[in-house]
């Protein structure tokens, strides 16, 4: 434990907190973005701090701070202990805490080449490479790469004894192309929202950016011809690069407890599964349908050893053949289900206050059909590829998402290209009409860095694998009247 | 140590700030944080080779670090044809009203005080309330090798609350300044309180074309959108801008600016690169007007930067951060007035782009739609999902509200000040469903 952690944890005791924890987190990030030919940035960032978490007679305090020396940690562990004792004027409900085992160990990635010994020069060659395939193609108008790389060493201590280290390494990169007429803008990505892991390099090499290039260029300039997709009611069958999104906006977050109970109201909304819900079993979905949030699946965003409560990682159950069987939690919300904490408590930062997040919330695959053969055993329909854009409403019933591309499915072949197209449904009856969950051959686990929560805003770091899926008498076309 | 470590030119932004924001929901505190921070961001340039390092470190060794650092970056890059040079020093006229001690100074107690009395209003109603009190300051500096040399404090108060009522009524308040002491979370309270009762047990309308008025929370959205997609050089440079000098995209009753110096926002008055933010018109009576500009924008256009950079490294192009749409003359009870059959609109919820060229968006309704005939509210009505192109609407605007608003941009475009509009025709396409 660092000197400033167990100062801190000292000053917050003898001020009087029945309970606290420190975080010390450094992070240390890199980042080349690519555009039209030329490097538009590359960057390092590094940040270091240190956020206490205190609990004074039933009501939360948190302090944080940048600067890292035993005054600080003093002065930083007594406003937390301040700021508890005016939450608590105003607070009703004391806190109770779920127990869990005194937390000890050492968390790393597995990876096998660290991205941060592998010369910037390398990325961003490899960048222009790729970027110059693109731009190569006629008609794009705009054409970009870009790569991220992140790691955050995170010491946790609490005034139980608790103390784990862990090293967390993230990586991504992708391609972006974009072809424009005067009132139409059509875009191509590739992978899926920047691309990321856990782990090195080695991801990086995989992903095979120079030689996916053409193809995704090509695809852009296609859809500036192409029709815009008609109004009307379709079956459709998502691919992976958009199923992802649709399980983290109608799943991952309804799930989240906090937002059950109220707690996220003013930002991030609520939830229309309410805990009355999981008592009766209510049918989210069809009986093909079984979501697990897994944080220990490799190469997650939301892979780790413990959540920032000292939790151990581990997957739970959510969506059970259709039923709802289980929430993201907390060491506080748990006990109000009557549960242990599901370990999902994450922060994006050493100042920020661990809120309940998404881990890797994944539709498990079906033994039965690939991918392929839904899509052979489909009459009439659509593929649905690759998000684009997204909204739901604050109880995470009504959505709408666009993707970048829709093929038509006619007897079972890939047909007609069509641009612009967009879905709309409540997710339940959604869920519902899912009749078919492809196997494992095409499961993919997407990375998503960008999961906003909470005030001040936090931006996480979640995965969802997912192997693709079809939905049945769904309305497409919202908007292209 | 940049200049000794053999940069050509180097840039350097200091942001030493601390913030705190306490957090409600179910009429009680529940999340109470505060956090003090200093960031260097070191850009260092040698010739047209630039690499940027930042750090929250300042310690001897690790400045050295951070200049190492960035001279690494920058010699394992191509050289950047577009870069010409620093921004050289341009005067600055520092905005009135930019910080406040009262915002500054604000202790717990202040803003469990400022939440107490939200709670209360909503109390008074049978209502639960949610929100924050946010207070926050820091000062922001910029020197470079040129000259630069900036520097300016700046601070940022924010009452909001969502409040939630029987019969599933809902009401929203927020309102965001420089100094706590001109808001007044009582009468946020009243409002969101008022907004709650007011929709409770709603009845529901097809989705269609309506006309509507839109209360200023709602007409935010469309500010910040337009600034997000429309007025920035680079995203024009690069085609995924609707904007052509002149071009009529909205009525003539609707004019936005970016306004560095409107205090009815929160002014500041230099950008990340230490230039000196200019007032730019974006929308001349519904025509495009300017575009905002940072040195590498301007550098490609062979004009000036406007003093609208963002941090660097910086791939989004510069972005119109102090948005404000000039008032009209209509009392906004006028507006509704003269609404044969439509919707009045409190505020939009979770929208997203659809269609960039048209700026088309798509979003929920939230905390108060209601059904107005022969110019009187009738009734309450269940939200509805739109997906509209908001240069449409604009361009249906028949009226503008004299009353403005500075709201918080949702978090990417700083604080947005607007009035309420009347708009002829808005396409909703969906409601919300019972389960």
């Amino acid at each position: 434990m660092t000197d400033v952690a167990a100062r801190a944890l000292d000053t917050a005791a003898r001020f009087g907190a029945t309970y606290a924890d420190v975080r010390v987190v450094r992070r240390l990030q890199q980042g080349v973005d690519v555009k039209a030919g030329r490097v538009e940035g590359t960057s390092q960032s590094e940040s270091e701090g240190f956020g206490v978490r205190a609990l004074v007679d039933g009501a939360w305090g948190f302090a944080s701070s940048g600067h890292m020396d035993a005054r600080e940690a003093d002065r930083v562990a007594g406003e937390a202990v301040r700021i508890a004792r005016a939450s608590g004027r105003y607070t009703h409900e004391r806190v109770v805490l779920s127990d869990r085992p005194v937390a000890r160990g050492r968390y790393e990635t597995p990876l096998e080449e660290d991205p941060f010994a592998v010369p910037l020069d390398q990325t961003v060659e490899l960048l222009l490479r790729a970027e110059r395939a693109m731009a190569a193609v006629p008609g794009t108008t705009t054409t970009s790469a870009g790569y991220h790389a992140f790691r955050e060493w995170k010491d946790f201590a609490a005034t139980d004894g608790s103390r784990t280290e862990q090293v967390i390494t993230h990586v991504g990169a992708s391609l972006e192309v974009s072809a424009a007429s005067d009132d139409d803008l059509q875009r191509r990505s590739y992978p899926e929202s920047g691309g990321y892991r856990a782990g090195g390099y080695e991801h990086i090499r995989r992903l095979d950016l120079p030689g996916r290039a053409p193809g995704l260029a090509e695809e852009a300039v296609a859809l500036l011809s192409a029709p815009v997709l008609p109004p009307g009611r379709r079956t459709i069958v998502l691919h992976p690069s958009q199923l992802y999104l649709q399980i983290h906006e109608s799943c991952g977050h309804p799930t989240e407890l906090d937002r059950v109970f109220g707690t996220e109201a003013a930002y991030a909304g609520t939830s229309f599964l309410t805990t009355d819900k999981l008592a009766e079993g209510f049918a989210y979905g069809s009986e093909l349908v079984t979501i697990t949030a897994d944080a220990t699946v490799a190469g997650g965003l939301g892979t780790f050893g413990w959540d920032d409560e000292g939790v151990v990682a581990q997957r739970v159950p959510l969506v059970s053949e259709g039923r709802l069987t289980g929430y993201l939690s907390s060491r506080e919300t748990a006990p109000q289900i009557g549960r242990s904490s599901g370990g999902a408590m994450r922060a994006d930062g050493w100042n920020r206050l661990p809120l309940i997040r998404m881990t890797n919330v994944n539709l498990e695959p079906r033994e039965g059909m690939s991918l392929d053969d839904i899509v052979a055993d489909t009459e009439d329909g659509l593929l649905l590829m690759s998000n684009r854009s997204w909204s739901i409403d604050d109880l995470r019933l009504n959505f709408q998402f666009g993707v970048e591309l829709a093929r038509e499915i006619r007897g079972g072949q890939l047909g007609q290209l069509y641009r612009n197209a967009t879905y709309t449904g409540i997710t339940p009856r959604f869920w519902g009409s899912c009749d078919a969950v492809a196997d494992a051959s095409s499961w993919e686990l997407v990375g998503v860095t960008n999961c906003g929560k909470g005030q001040p805003g936090q931006a996480m770091h979640v995965g969802h694998g997912s192997s693709g899926a079809r939905f049945r008498d769904v309305e497409v076309g919202v908007g292209n009247r | 140590m940049a200049l000794e470590a053999g940069a050509t030119q180097a840039e350097a932004v200091v942001i030493d700030g601390h913030s705190a924001l306490t957090r409600f929901a179910n009429n009680e505190l529940h999340q109470n944080v505060a956090e003090a921070d200093t960031e260097v961001s070191l850009r260092y340039v040698d010739g047209q080779r630039i690499g940027v390092a930042s750090s929250n470190r300042f310690d001897d060794a690790a400045l050295r670090g951070l200049a190492s650092s960035a001279r690494a970056i920058a010699r394992l890059q191509p050289e950047q044809d577009w870069f010409r040079s620093l921004p050289a020093p341009t005067p600055i006229h520092y905005a009135e009203g930019a910080w406040a001690e009262a915002t500054a100074t604000a202790d717990p107690e202040v803003r469990a005080n400022a939440a107490g009395a939200v709670i209360a209003a909503a109390e008074g109603v049978g209502a639960g309330a949610f929100g924050l009190v946010e207070t926050g300051s820091a000062t922001v500096s910029v020197v470079n090798s040129l000259g630069v040399d900036a520097s300016e404090a700046r601070s940022r108060a924010q009452v909001l609350t969502v409040m939630m009522g029987p019969g599933g009524g809902s009401g929203y308040a927020e309102h965001t300044a420089v100094d706590i002491e001109t808001l007044d979370p009582s009468a946020l309270g009243r409002e969101a309180a008022q907004l709650t009762t007011a929709s409770a047990d709603p009845v529901e309308l097809p989705a269609g074309t309506y006309p509507v008025v839109l209360d200023t929370y709602a007409t935010m959205d469309i500010a910040m959108w337009l600034g997000l997609l429309g007025f920035n050089a680079q995203e024009v440079e690069e085609q995924q801008s609707f904007y052509e000098p002149g071009k009529v995209v909205a009525s003539p009753l609707v004019s936005l600016t970016d306004d560095p110096t409107d205090r009815e926002g929160t002014p500041a008055s230099f950008d990340y690169e230490g230039v000196a933010k200019q007032r730019v018109p974006l929308l001349d009576a519904g025509a495009c007007a300017r575009l905002v500009h940072d040195s590498k924008s301007a550098a490609r256009a062979g004009t000036v930067s406007t003093g609208h950079a963002l941090p660097a490294p910086n791939p989004w192009g510069p972005m119109p951060t102090n948005l404000s749409m000039v008032a009209g003359d209509t009392p906004r009870a006028e507006l509704i007035a003269g609404l044969e059959r439509g919707l009045l609109v409190t505020r939009f919820h979770y929208t997203n782009v659809v269609k960039p060229k048209s700026v088309m968006v798509t979003g929920m309704t939230k905390d108060g739609l209601f059904l107005v005939e022969d110019g009187r509210v009738t009734a309450p009505v269940r939200n509805l999902r739109f997906t509209q192109g908001y240069l449409a609407a604009l361009a249906s605007v028949d009226a503008v509200s004299r009353e403005r608003r500075a709201s918080d941009g949702d978090g990417y475009l700083g604080t947005i000040v607007v009035p309420a509009l009347r708009i002829s025709a808005f396409e909703f396409t969906g409601a919300t469903a019972d389960i």
